[in-house]
């Protein structure tokens, strides 16, 4: 589970360089994030443009970072592949969260 | 097994969920659309995730599954050899989003996707079956 953190400007885009957020790999996940956002950007940017795959595991972590950047950061989440994409809309999870189309420049 | 069929054995790990999951998409499953492979990734993830997790509550075992491409439908059947399901099939409500849920997905996203969904113990073997609707 490789997270690569590249700040910009007043965000930190984080891209996730693994094609699956499943069982497997959800505390490895939480567990690198949480070494990446000690960071005093207000917004974290997840860079999902690689991730293929996301299961119920995967999407309660993700939910398990934003409550972690709370209350003074902004988990945001960018370029969903489809199933993930799906994941999310079915749940309504992507109600939660500012998801953008594609990473923010 | 025929090309529109295939039967996986397999310990009951995530790793090797994840395994049987790509095992799958690169062989029977390439018959269907990709939307399609897709939603059956999802709902066999959430329903081999919970055998390892609770029927055998991670102590490990083995889970038996069959896939079959019909014409309409894939069929899936999931047997394991672990705790029964005393109450039946969980219900599946959808946890509400603005509690920020991070579990309690996994039989809404199973009953949201499958149909025909069905569970029996027979001689301490649980089976789960169900069907996932193809788009041809």
């Amino acid at each position: 589970m490789n997270l690569v953190a590249e700040p910009k400007e007043d965000m930190l885009v984080i891209r996730v360089q693994a094609s699956r957020i499943d069982t497997a790999a959800a505390i490895r996940f939480k567990d690198r994030m949480r070494e990446l956002v000690d960071t005093p950007a207000r917004t974290v940017v997840l860079d999902m443009s690689e991730v293929t795959f996301l299961d119920s595991s995967g999407l309660g972590a993700v939910v398990a970072v934003m409550k972690l950047l709370q209350p003074a950061r902004k988990l945001e989440l960018a370029a969903l592949t489809p199933v993930v994409e799906k994941v999310f809309r079915l749940t309504r999870m992507d109600t939660v969260f500012t998801i953008h189309a594609a990473v923010p420049r | 097994m025929s090309d529109a069929a295939a039967r996986l054995d397999f310990p009951a790990t995530a790793l090797a969920v994840r395994a049987a999951l790509r095992t799958l998409c690169d062989g029977v499953l390439r018959a269907l659309t990709e939307a399609d492979r897709g939603t059956a990734q999802i709902v066999l993830a959430e329903a081999l995730n919970n055998v390892v997790e609770h029927a055998y509550a991670g102590g490990g075992g083995r889970i038996a599954l069959q896939v079959w491409i019909d014409p309409g439908c894939t069929r899936c059947v999931i047997a394991d050899r672990g705790r029964a399901m005393v109450e039946g099939l969980p219900p599946g409500n959808a946890p509400n989003p603005a509690d920020l849920p991070e579990g309690g997905f996994g039989w809404f996203l199973i009953r949201s996707l499958a149909s025909d969904l069905r569970y029996s113990r027979i001689g301490g073997v649980n089976e789960l079956s169900f069907r996932l609707p193809r788009r041809v």
